[in-house]
Formats: structure tokens, sequence, C-alpha cells
């Protein structure tokens, strides 16, 4: 690994400045789960590194009716699904942050950086899109906010300028009969990297018979994670049924678009978008009607 | 604790004698080695899987501030045609040599071409990317049966394909074939009343132990070289860094540290001589450990195969003919372990008439080398689905089936070795009699339960050890075996047995080439078979000489000194063990034993079974293992958690070839899951707790009845699951791994073709 400045600004300013300064030559540690297994294994050879954990802003987890949950660019993932009342009212969230790596892993990795890392197989950003999430950033020139299912561009690459910071993730309340799912395969049962993930998210209407709303994004079946918007739209209005999730799950499949590589070959990958479309869709909906559904950790702990 | 059969110590559990240093993080790995001055060393390895090298500019690299050495194939010592057994089978020593470092061409991708040393591993890594090699980039070929075909790649043009033993003149990549012939098998095939035959494949699997390969060299001004290595043999270590650095074994000295798994991959020497030469450019001691990538993308893999079997049997259930066809990969050089597979392959049963038939290719991967069993596991998945059909066929029950054919003493296998006492029905019947087999089969949606049987010859070769008497009565061993599940202890349990001493008044300690006679590696389930014989006859010596101690102090003659249950007597008098040895220094001073071993007959073979219960996911193919038995002959299990340790072991490992490990290489000949995030061990919560059942049918040819136990249990499990996951789904596969995607594949052509006979 290459030398580098290692800098921990306690500000957002003095963190825009230290980036700004450098540009892509600095890089950004939030868990340092991705960033420092890709600095040994030099996919980057950043001249700084700039610790943003002793930001206050970016260690901010809060919950409000009003303002939704906001998740500091900082905060890792045990934070969030320890926290009971999210862990209550967002189960789709904690599905994802809950099967990242390991304990060790969840102890330091944060959404945020799973976002920012960008990859098309990242757990959290079709949980992130189904529910709505909007990312706030900083830099040279201000403040902005950009929609997570703007955010990425390629693989490893996103909508973030040279000199800006991510500072957290707003996600709105939750409305009433909604509930969400993800599920990833993986061949094994941990440790592994989504061959395809799956987030559901729906919003019941008529005493659950019927779909109001529904949001659908896929992992690892493209050179981003895919916001499936039409296969979610096709739904709202309709009845509750085999058939409209079945609708649902080819209408995902057909804006998949995955390679053949070691985790998968591509007609597998397509064939599992339509099985956990399905599933994640059952979930969803019954999480929305008030039954538990277990997550992947749950599921494991029996 | 008592063992029972009268013994004291053989068949109870003592605590494991490195277990403290183990679990605190104190034994000293490879990787741990510290001494003042280190140097870091790092190899460039090739992008390519095939290429001509046709210039390596070191200049740049050498004139990096912090960089001592840089070193190439030229400056290995030409080694001409010589051909050198060192461990492995007979090698040419260039092959061997080129695999170290290559020098005209680069046979794989990962193959080293170039080392550097550096003040720190950083600099080091900086280095190489500042070497500049040119290649010429050859045409590859990465599939077994593509690198068979006439026109194929040429690995090495003066290659020549060894046919029954003879040199066939004809260059292609095929390095030999050969045949065993038992019988006649075609006029029993003509007579069977039913003949089955089918094709597999398996894919290119790693050992995947944790601990990384590593080697740190002192070649010190006098010539005297030091290298402390993690290896399954010191020895063979030295003999093959003596033979690559052309300098006699006697100026090398091996130290082997505590070893993170071999599983046969550290066998064969990678970075030894390297280190040695970097430390004689610079002066001071060097380290190199490779990274995990290099560790896959360099380091022995064990074969991918394609193989026929072909089995005949009679209407009463009696297997009457066999034929196998065995292609085995043996990576960039010659001399697989083909050979292996065919003593395997048709093992576990009493057949009459049979064909081997063997081809050893090389192409465009690492150099294949041994992994547990090496070769059984693919012979056993083939040969034991060709079983399970045929008992299908025959309407009789499959362990019925393999009970009516079971090899048994006076069976002569197809390439010609007759069986002394073996415990192959006696496993058998421990599944039917085992409570999971005669539990009810999961009888679930997608469940199923599948058995297999499977086998490993092990083997014998030499073995020192001495033992040294200290005057409060215990003893200090000192042994060549470097020690991978246990084996000081169960070595230090054999000697005890034998003096009636306590186990933890036994120390054993695994000490370097200089130290102890030559022991060959801890591989081929041989440690605790010979390395304990050695500690066994040592103690003997021991006890001769404490006779005679005795016999001094008493003024009798040694004949009429008896020593029984740890004590000496003669007539009215006794001293236990420990009261003598305080009476050394009065009669002559210490009392050292020694002994050496060679057994060439006497190794017992091992069979080991399973019984597996899977449940298969028929949306995704992923099959999840729900109950599994691992039932082996252990002869003697001198300390049983071992044993069950072992048995366990290879069935975790056989699960994983099962179900997911595979080499992946890109269209570019270059391997795309190179890490353990990508090549699928499988984790804790992919496996259930292994059930072990230990059978004990006594070798005849060893001292205490043991057979080595380390390998046979990583035959079955393939077969075992292909055969559970048949019972779930109707389908039995014939591809290694059974993984999702190959399942569903499967599946969908199964209910494909059930669909097309339906509608025609
Ligand atoms: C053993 C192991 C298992 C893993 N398992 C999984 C898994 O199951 N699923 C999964 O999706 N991922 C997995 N990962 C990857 C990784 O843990 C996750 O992507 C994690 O969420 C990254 O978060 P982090 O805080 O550690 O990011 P970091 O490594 O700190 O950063 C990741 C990237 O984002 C940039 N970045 C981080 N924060 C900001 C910011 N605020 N503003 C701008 N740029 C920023 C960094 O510069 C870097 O490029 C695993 C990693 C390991 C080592």
């Amino acid at each position: 690994m290459k030398d580098f400045e290692y800098c921990a600004p306690k500000t957002l300013r003095e963190a825009v400045a230290l980036k700004a300064e450098k540009g892509e030559a600095a890089r950004v540690l939030a868990g340092g789960t991705d960033l420092i297994v890709q600095l040994r294994g030099k996919r980057f050879a950043p001249d700084r590194v700039i610790d943003i954990k002793n930001i206050a802003d970016v260690n901010e987890l809060s919950y409000s009716p009003r303002k939704g949950l906001i998740i500091g660019a900082g905060v890792p993932c045990w934070r969030v699904y320890n926290d009971a009342e999210i862990a209550e009212l967002y189960p789709g969230l904690i599905d994802s942050a809950a099967i990242i790596g390991g304990i060790q892993i969840q102890g330091r990795a944060t959404f945020g950086g799973n976002l920012c890392n960008s990859s098309p197989s990242a757990d959290t950003i079709p949980s992130l899109m189904t529910h709505s999430a909007v990312c706030n950033l900083i830099g040279p020139n201000g403040k902005r906010k950009v929609p997570v299912v703007d955010f990425c561009t390629g693989p490893g690459r996103n909508v973030l300028e040279p000199g800006e910071i991510l500072v957290s993730l707003q996600i709105p309340g939750i409305k009433k009969n909604t509930g969400a799912h993800y599920q990833r395969f993986i061949p094994r049962n941990e440790m592994d990297i989504a061959v395809v993930g799956v987030s559901s998210q729906v919003v019941l209407a008529n005493r659950g018979k019927e779909f109001k709303e529904a949001r659908i994004a896929l992992a690892a079946v493209g050179p981003t994670p895919i916001f499936a918007a039409a296969a979610g739209e096709a739904l709202a209005g309709q009845a509750v049924s085999d058939e409209a999730i079945a609708a649902a799950a080819a209408a995902a499949q057909s804006l998949a678009t995955p390679i053949s590589d070691m985790r998968g070959p591509a007609e597998f990958r397509t064939h599992l978008v339509g099985v956990l479309v399905k599933r994640t869709l059952e979930g969803a909906i019954a999480r929305a009607r008030g039954k538990f559904v277990a997550n992947a950790v749950q599921e494991a702990a029996g | 604790m008592s063992a029972g059969n009268g013994y004291k110590v053989i068949g109870t559990r003592p605590v494991r004698h490195d277990g403290v240093d183990k679990v605190t993080g104190r034994a000293v790995y490879g990787g741990d080695t510290r001494l003042s001055g280190l140097l870091y060393g790092q190899v460039l390895r090739s992008p390519h899987a095939h290429a001509r090298i046709k210039s390596i500019d070191i200049s740049k690299a050498q004139a990096l501030p912090g960089v001592k050495a840089v070193l190439t194939g030229a400056d290995l010592p030409k080694t001409g045609d010589t051909i050198v057994d060192l461990g492995e089978g007979p090698a040419r020593l260039k092959y061997m040599s080129d695999n170290v470092l290559a020098t005209d061409k680069t046979l794989y991708s990962g193959h080293p071409v170039a080392a550097v040393c550096a003040s720190n591993v950083h600099i080091a890594e900086e280095a190489l990317d500042l070497i500049e090699v040119e290649y010429e980039v050859l045409e590859a070929v990465l599939n077994l049966r593509e690198a068979m075909k006439e026109g194929a790649p040429q690995l090495h043009p003066d290659m020549t394909t060894q046919e029954f033993g003879e040199d066939t003149g004809r260059t292609s990549n095929l390095a030999t074939h050969f045949q065993h012939k038992l019988g006649d098998p075609d006029t029993a095939f003509a007579s069977a009343d039913v003949v089955i035959e089918r094709e597999f494949n398996t894919a290119t699997v790693h050992q995947g132990y944790i601990e990384p390969h590593n080697a740190t060299a002192m070649w010190n001004a006098d010539g005297q070289i030091t290298i402390w290595t993690s290896t399954q043999g010191s020895f063979a270590a030295r003999a093959q860094t003596g033979a690559v650095l052309d300098i006699p074994v006697s100026k090398i000295k091996v130290v082997p540290q505590e070893i993170g798994g071999g599983f046969g991959g550290k066998i064969p020497i990678y970075l030894e001589p390297i280190a040695a030469m970097l430390s004689k450019a610079s002066g001071q001691p060097v380290k190199l450990i490779m990274t995990r990538p290099a560790v896959f993308e360099s380091t022995g893999p064990t074969p991918g195969s394609h193989i026929k079997i072909k089995m005949g049997a009679n209407k009463d259930g009696k297997i009457v003919a066999a034929e196998a066809y065995i292609a085995f990969e043996s990576g960039a050089y010659p001399g697989g372990l083909v050979g292996a597979a065919a003593m395997c392959v048709f093992s576990c049963y009493d057949i009459a008439n049979g064909l081997i038939d063997c081809y050893d290719v090389v192409l465009n991967k690492p150099r294949s080398f041994a992994y547990r069993a090496p070769g059984s596991t693919q012979a056993c998945f083939a040969t034991e689905h060709v079983v399970e059909l045929l008992a299908a066929e025959l309407g009789i029950d499959p362990l019925e089936f393999r009970l009516k054919n079971s090899a048994t003493t006076g069976t002569r296998r197809i390439d010609g070795v007759v069986y002394p006492k073996m415990g192959c029905k006696e496993v058998l019947e421990a599944i039917r009699d085992s409570e999971h087999y005669k539990s009810a089969a999961p009888s679930g949606p997608n469940q199923g339960r599948g058995i297999s049987l499977g086998y490993w010859f092990n083997v014998g070769l030499q073995s020192a050890c001495t033992a040294s008497v200290n005057n409060d009565g215990t003893v200090s061993l000192s042994e060549g075996s470097t020690d991978i599940g246990g084996s000081r202890t169960s070595i230090a349990m054999q000697f005890a047995e034998t003096l009636s001493l306590d186990v933890d008044d036994v120390r054993a300690q695994v000490v370097d080439t200089d130290s102890i006679g030559h022991t060959d590696v801890t591989g081929g389930s041989r440690v605790t078979y010979a390395t304990g014989w050695a500690a066994y006859k040592s103690a003997l010596d021991v006890q001769a000489q404490m006779c005679e101690r005795a016999a001094q102090l008493w003024e009798v003659e040694v004949d009429q000194v008896a020593f029984e249950e740890g004590v000496f007597s003669s007539g009215d008098k006794s001293y236990t063990f420990k009261e003598l040895s305080g009476h050394l220094d009065e009669t002559g001073g210490p009392v050292i034993g020694r002994a050496t071993v060679n057994p060439d007959s006497g190794v017992g073979g091992s069979f080991a079974a399973n019984i597996a219960d899977v449940e298969v996911d028929p949306d995704t193919g992923k099959v999840q293992v729900l109950r599994f038995t691992v039932i082996q002959d252990a002869g003697k299990a001198i300390h049983p958690s071992y044993v069950e340790g072992q048995m366990q072991g290879g069935s975790a490992q056989g699960i994983g070839w099962a179900l997911n490990e595979e080499y992946y290489y890109n269209k570019d000949g270059q391997l795309d899951n190179s890490s353990y995030l990508d090549y699928r061990i499988p984790t804790s919560l992919d496996l259930p707790m292994i059930e072990t059942i230990i059978v004990e049918v006594p070798n005849p040819g060893h001292p205490f009845g043991v057979r080595g136990v380390g390998e046979a249990n990583i035959a079955p499990p393939p077969a075992a699951m292909a055969g559970a996951i048949a019972d779930a789904i109707g389908v039995r596969l014939q591809e290694l791994p059974m993984k999702p995607s190959n399942v569903l594949a499967a599946t969908q052509a199964s209910e494909g073709q059930a669909a097309l006979a339906a509608g025609g």
C-alpha cells in the first residue's frame, strides 16, 4: 500500500476543504471496510485519506414522523439495527444492514459507505431506493440533495463531485400499511456478496387487499443497482394476487441486464430476479399487514 | 480416564500439548518469523496464462531506494535434464525450478517471473511495478478435454508422451498414459445382466488452507542456509530447495514453524529458494509471505478431471466387471495425481475383471498437487454414482448392494494390490447400524438422503524419533513430522503407552532438519502410523537401557530385570520409572532412546462413508445440508478427538468441493475468484454439526493397530451429496461443483425432458 496522509477533521467545513484541495486524490474514510481493502489491493492509491467519524453531523441517527429517518454518513450498521424504534419502523432497511459481512464488519460499515462505494451488488442501495431515500451532500459550492435512485452512475461511480462529501441519508417517515423486504441470493449462508438482491416496498389499501403503491429495486444485475420503477408502478391499484406478483417479477426481470461472472451466469441471475421479486413482495405484503417476517439473521438464529 | 482394550493412554482424550499456545496466539507460525535485519520480499507474477518471456528489465526496480536485491529465473542454476524424486515422485528438475521462477515461458497466470526484497513490504511492492517484462502472449488452453486434442496449444514443445512405461517420441500435452487390467473385462461385461456407463467432470479446486505460504531464509557468509517455513515436510523442503539451488542438503537447515493447514498443498516448495537467493544477494535475512490471490493463482490446486465409469453386474447383485477412463489435469507441468486416482477408483469393491485407463494432461493452470486423498474424491464421485444406478436397476437396496460387493481380506484390486485385513465391510455395517441411517429419511418437499463409500490407501515411509529421559522421570521426544492435526500429542501418547507413563510427562517437539533423522512428509496419513511407530520403538529402546541401569544399581544381570506397568523390578527390589530416572547420573549419565522406521508393508488403508440429508431450494438450486454423518475405520484411534477432528474436517472440505468450490477462469485465462469471498469454502453457517462414528478394525501391520485417518474422509462427501440431491429432486448430477446454477439447470433440463416425453 502506498503512503498517504491521514486527516481526521472535526467539522464539515474542514472536511470539504481537505477534500476539495486534493479532489480525486483524496478519499473519504467512513467505516473503512471497503476503502482499506481497496487500498491494500491497490485499487486506489490516494495521497490523502479523510476520516469523517469525528464530525458530529455525520454521527446523527434520529427519527421523527415529520423529518423521517436520518442516518449520518458515519453511523455504523449496528447502531441502526440496535435502535429498537428504527428497527420496528424500518425492517426492510434492517434486512440489508444485518447481512453486511459479519458482526465485526457491521461494527464499522456504514450505509453511506455502502452507497458511496457504489457497487452494483451493494446490499443497502436497493433498500434505500425503495424507501425513497435522499442523499444530503456538501461540497465547496454548498449543500445539495440527490435522490438515491439517481446517485450511482456505474460500477464504483456516482454523482459526487471531486470536492463533495455525503453527510447523511434521509428517509421519509413510514406511511400506514407499508411494508418492505430485502433478500439476496448467495450460494452460502453468510460472508458472500449478492448474486442478486431485491428490495420491495408496498403500501396496501382496501384492508390489505390492494396495492396502493409499490417500489422495487435490484442489485447485482446491471452496472449499478437498478430502480425497477415500471415493475412497481404496474402494481399500483391492482388487487394483491399471485398473478399481479408474477407480472411484477416478469417486469423486473425485463429491466435486469446481468453479466456472467464467478458469482453466477447471466440467465441464472435473471431467473433469480423473478424468484426474489416474488419472495420480497410476499414479505413486504406480510409486513404491511402487520405480520412478523424474519430477516436473514433472525432466520439463521432460529 | 480408562481406554479399555488394556490400554492406559491410547484411546483417551488428553488436552492437546500445543493447545494453549494455539488458543492464546503464542504459537509461532511461519509468518511470525522475526530476525534482526529482516528484509521483506515480494514476487512478480505473470498476468498471462501462456506467454514467452522476451525480456525482463529490472534496472528501475533496482534503483528504487530501499530495494536490496532483485531476482529473475536467470539467476537460478541451470538444471539441464536432471530427474529428481523429492517426495512427489520423479520429476524433471527444470520443471521444478521453472515453477519457482519462470525462465523461457510462463505457463499460467500467477506464474512467478521475478522477485525483489526491500527494507519494507511496501517498497518491495512498489518495486514490482517497476520491473518491465516483455511478453509474447501465446494461445492458452485451460480446458482438460481441449488440452488433450490434437492441435491444442502445446505447453512444452519438447515433452513427449510416456505410454505404458515407454517414450512414444510424440509431443503433445499428454504427459502420461497408463493402464491397469485384471481378469477379462470384455468377456465379463458381455456376460453381465446390467451394464451402466456414465461420464463425469469435476472442477479444479484448492486445498483451502487459511495460512498463506511463507518462507524466511538466511544465507550466511559461510555458505550455510537456514530456512524457516510452514511446510508439511522439512526434509522434503530441504531436498527440493537444495535441488533447485544446486547445493548439497548439508548446507541447508530447514526449521519447520507451526503450520496453518496444508492438506497436501504445502509439500511442494515455492518461496524457499527465492528467499534464499534474495538473502544471498542482499546479505540479510529475507521473509516472503504470499498474498491470498497468489496462493490461489500459483500454488497447488488439485486437479479437475474427466472420468467415464462403466460397471456391469449380475441379477444376483454381484459386480462382475468395471472399467474407468480417468483424465486428470496436472497443471503446467507433468506428474499429476491420476496414479492415485487409479488406486482408489474401484478400491471399495471386490471386482474380478477390470480395466483402468489413465491420462495425465498438462494445461495452462498452476501445477496440480496433492489434496487430502488426492484423486480419490473425483474417482469416488464417479464410481458411487454408477454403483447407485446399478443397485436401482437391479432393485437392490444400495447399502445391501455395497455390502454384497464390499472389498475384503484377499480382494485383489484392479491395480494388483491384494488387501490384508481391511475395514470396508465394517464401515458399511456401521452405516447400517447407525442411528442416523435407521432414523427416517427427511421427508419434506425437496429433501433427500444419500450414502457413499470411499477409500484412501495411506503410506508408510521414513520417520525418526529420539527420546531423552529427564532425571525427574519425564521424557523429551524429538521428531521430524510437522504437526498439522495434533500429532505431537498422538505420538507422545504412543510413547507413553509403551512405558506406562503419564502422557503429560512426555513432551514431543518437532525439530529442525539438523536435529533428527530423515522424516518424510506429513502426508499420506502416515504420521500417527509411522512416526508413532518410531516413538513406540524408541520407547522400547529407552526401556532396554533403563533395565541395564537398574541391573547396574541392583548388581544383577540385565535379563533378571523385569519391566511391567511402569515399574522395573528384580526379586524384591523395584523402582518406578520416575525413581529410576533419578539414578541416571550414578549409572553412566543420560539415557537417550532412538529409533527409525521405514515400513514398506503393513500400511493399512482406511475406508470412510457418509450419510447425508439435504434440502434443495427448487427455485434457486441451493442445497442445504440438514444432517451429515461420517464413518471411518481408524484401525485404532490413538486420540479419538483428533480422529473425529480429521473426519469432520475432511467432511467439511468434501461438502465444499461438492457444492461450491471451483477455479473460475475468465476468457483470458486469469483466475477471477482468487479470494475466500468468491472461492466458496463452507462457513460454519453452511454446515450442521458433523456426526462421527469411529470404526476400529486394527491394522495388523502396526504395533497398536493404527490406520492413518487424515484423508479417506474427503473421498465420499461429494458422492453422498449427489445421492441426497438425487433423492430430493430426482436429478443425479454428473458434474462438480453442484452449485446452485448447476443444480437449477439440471432440474430445468430434466423437467424439459419430462415435458418432452409427456408431450411426445
Ligand atoms: C468481510 C466483508 C464483508 C462484506 N460484506 C458485505 C455485504 O454482505 N454486503 C455489502 O453490500 N457489502 C459488504 N462489504 C463491503 C462493505 O462492508 C460495505 O460496502 C460497507 O457498507 C462500506 O461502508 P464503510 O463505512 O466501511 O465504507 P468505507 O470503506 O469507509 O468507504 C467506502 C467508499 O465510499 C467512500 N465514502 C465513504 N463515506 C463517504 C462519504 N461520507 N462521502 C463521500 N465518500 C464516502 C469511500 O471513500 C470509499 O470509496 C463487506 C466488506 C467486508 C470487508
